[in-house]
């Protein structure tokens, strides 16, 4: 991963507004915003909302006192290193003529995605996984012919101690 | 208790403390005042949205206590907009009240709906839709501990019409807890431990004090640790006041238009102890350069400010009074002192360039604006609670007004609004009637909210306006002359009213002086006369504010008189 992007994740209340405020944070200031990701937890009172954001250092922990300063941004937590598990989620429209679909079902096998959908011409292919895996899938389907393309940004969680393990 | 969202508006603002509000009324908010004149609130009615929230601002700041403004929905909202953003940029507590079409009429362009909720979000600390009356006492509460507590600001609570007619039980809210605001007041003993240790080394400290000293009170803090370690003290704008401007060890402020000493000894200084600062572009000029030579103790209430524009040695995170109380016990505690000789050096350095370049102006035929305000000083014996309007009249006000007890200095800063002075004046009267407050204004800027004269007028509040008439926005044709090869584009104000009898038209008396000598027994007669007053100097229209860094070059390249 790109040493200056990072995955911050917060819980914030789960009110109307709150998410335009940090989205306004961001525009206000000049950071960057790679992608977003939002949803409610557990607690239907508080949301997760998990930003992905490039910025070296000093940048980054302005932006990470800012958010804190936000009266509805409960908590804040840096996701980018080996502490936490990182995913994101694509759904693929692929052109699938025959003599593409063996390879198009390899690489899904390959990448343990799924096809979601089985059209004349295309398959829609469901994938999750960290960044870098996304990049990879799509760099191969390309040359076939990818028609549209979702992608969702990432979602992080902290991992838990692994004790005598 | 059953009580209406206005009855309850107006029992939280008693349990607040709050004795009086400014504002402008409108349809959303006419059950809001309908309650208003049968509680004892005092209620002064501005003749702008606009001039309400900055003379709830110039309450604040003079008082130090929580400045509310009541305003209709729409236009009402709109207008509020300048004066937010001006309290937020300075830190300034206050709450506005914004009324609110009713709650099912959001969002259908109903008339005088305006999301002012979205609008103000990035120049409030924080604020509030209500949208069930059972929140509206929780929502006030919290407003009124947000914008107080930590880095103060204002904030905002818009009120739907119908929330205000709607009926609750109202259950009294004695401690606000908001579980993700909890600002650090108490400093890290670590940090000032470390900050300690920079203070025994340093063979050239400097104080540079900020707003943040004003807001904690932390000047007799201050002062203390500047004397107990003979430390000299420079401040942003917005510090002027929190150490006394008669005091030796005091430079003058720093920055684009500080003084020739200050900027010199903050480029030479070794310790910089930073209190209750922003390190705002105004006052480092190029950032390489600030202080280059210095390692920098910071402490301040908000972390956001720290390391933001400048590189930190120690943060301290807290209250500056409270860091400033542990602090110089820590001081007293190991018995540390400025040791007289080397600090000798360093001081006597200071004594040479005070010496080398002194703020100065030459009293010819016209009557040169700074002299109108050494003759304000001595006339008023440096006791008036100053307001300011923006340009070079507040530069010079800063300049040549000693200022020697904090709330004494009340200006925007942060955002620079025209057309803060006068209705800030008027909050500052209002919260000391007694006292003597003058608006040192420009004649651009004093037309931005001249209206408000008519409220000092029927509250007999005697605010003094001492109009330095220029005749051009001055400060902006400063740099035409300097940076643009003078071509000066719309900066001539080829048209003003006549000031004397647009004070009289207000029922205010006005006074004018054309020449020299006219000065000073215009400003005792103006002083002298009981209601508000409009002064107006005819002032040389060519004068510049010096010393001069221009923006972006580092504080040491000062044009000089
Ligand atoms: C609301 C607003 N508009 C524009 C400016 C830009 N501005 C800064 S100083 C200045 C000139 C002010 O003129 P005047 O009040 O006559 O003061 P002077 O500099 O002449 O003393 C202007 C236009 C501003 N600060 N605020
Ligand atoms: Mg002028």
């Amino acid at each position: 991963m790109n040493s200056n992007k990072h995955t911050l994740t917060m819980l914030v209340d789960n009110e109307p507004g709150v998410l335009s405020r940090v989205v306004g944070l961001f525009s206000g200031r000049g950071f960057n915003i790679d992608s977003l990701c939002v949803a409610e937890t557990l607690d239907p009172k508080v949301s997760r909302v998990t930003i992905v954001t490039q910025a070296n250092k000093p940048l980054l922990e302005q932006i990470e006192k800012q958010l804190r300063k936000l009266i509805n941004v409960v908590k804040l937590r840096d996701m980018s290193d080996d502490r936490a598990v990182r995913r994101e989620m694509a759904l693929i429209c692929v052109h699938a003529r025959p003599e593409n679909r063996d390879e198009i079902l390899r690489l899904v096998n390959l990448f343990r995605a799924k096809v979601i959908d089985v059209a004349s011409n295309y398959y829609t292919i469901e994938a999750s996984g960290d960044a870098d895996k996304m990049t990879a899938l799509i760099g191969l389907l390309k040359p076939m012919g990818i028609k549209k393309i979702a992608r969702t940004g990432t979602v992080a969680l902290y991992r838990e101690p692994k004790r005598g393990i | 208790m059953e009580l209406t969202g206005a009855q309850i508006l107006m029992t939280i603002l008693k349990e607040e403390g709050v004795d009086t509000i400014f504002g402008f009324p409108g349809g959303a908010v006419i059950d809001l005042y309908d309650e208003l004149i049968r509680s004892d609130l005092r209620h002064i009615l501005v003749r702008h949205e606009q001039g309400a929230v900055h003379a709830a601002d110039g309450y604040a700041r003079a008082s130090g206590k929580v400045g509310v403004c009541l305003v209709t929905s729409g236009p009402g909202a709109t207008n509020t907009v300048t004066g937010i953003a001006t309290a937020y940029m300075d830190s300034i507590p206050l709450v506005i009240i914004t009324g609110q079409v009713p709650t099912q009429l959001i969002g259908n362009d109903a008339f005088q709906e305006v999301d002012i909720v979205g609008i103000t979000r990035p120049c409030t600390k924080h604020n509030y839709l209500v949208n069930h009356v059972e929140d509206l006492a929780r929502i006030l509460k919290e407003a009124f501990h947000i914008a107080h507590s930590g880095r103060p600001g204002p904030v905002l609570v818009d009120i739907p019409k119908n929330i205000g007619v709607a009926k609750t039980d109202y259950q009294p809210i004695t401690e606000v807890k908001i579980k993700s605001y909890n600002p650090t007041y108490h400093p890290n003993t670590k940090q000032l431990k470390k900050a300690l240790n920079l203070l025994k080394a340093a063979q050239r400290p400097l104080i540079f004090s900020g707003g943040g000293v004003i807001l904690s009170k932390a000047s007799d803090e201050l002062a203390d640790l500047a004397h107990r370690l003979k430390i000299p003290v420079t401040s942003s704008l917005m510090g002027l006041g929190a150490f006394p401007g008669s005091d030796p060890l005091w430079l003058g402020m720093l920055g684009m238009h500080g003084t020739y000493r200050a900027n010199m000894a903050v480029s030479q200084c070794d310790l910089m102890v930073a209190v209750g600062v922003r390190f705002d572009d105004r006052v480092t000029g190029k950032t390489d350069c600030f202080a280059s030579g210095a390692k920098i103790i910071h402490i301040d209430i908000d972390p956001t400010s720290i390391r933001k524009n400048i590189p930190v040695t120690v943060p301290v995170v807290g209250d500056c009074r409270s860091s400033l109380t542990e602090l110089n016990r820590m001081i007293v505690e190991e018995g540390i002192q400025a040791d007289e000789t080397t600090r000798r050096g360093w001081l006597d350095q200071i004594v040479f360039w005070r010496d080398e370049h002194k703020l100065a102006y030459e009293q010819k035929e016209t009557i040169k604006p700074q002299f109108v305000i050494e003759k304000l000083y001595e006339l008023t014996r440096g006791q008036a609670i100053v307001t300011t309007e923006v340009g070079q009249n507040q530069m010079w006000a800063a300049q040549f007004y000693h200022f020697d007890r904090p709330q004494q200095f009340i200006t925007s800063g942060g955002l620079g609004t025209m057309g803060f002075g006068l209705p800030a004046a008027i909050g500052a009267q209002v919260a000391f009637p007694e006292k003597m407050v003058v608006d040192i204004a420009g004649d651009g800027s004093i037309q931005m909210n001249i209206q408000e004269m008519a409220t000092a007028v029927q509250y007999n509040l005697p605010v003094k306006v001492v109009i330095l008439n220029n005749r051009c926005l001055g400060m902006v044709r400063q740099w035409q002359e300097l940076f643009y090869d003078k071509r000066y584009a719309h900066t001539i104000l080829e048209h003003a009213p006549d000031f004397v009898k647009l004070a009289e038209a207000f029922g205010a008396r006005g006074l004018r002086a054309s020449h020299p000598d006219e000065v000073e027994a215009t400003l005792a007669e103006g002083l002298e006369t009981k209601g508000p007053v409009i002064m107006e100097f005819i002032v040389a229209s060519e004068e510049c504010v010096y010393p001069m860094v221009p923006a972006g070059k580092a504080i040491t390249d000062m044009l000089l008189v």
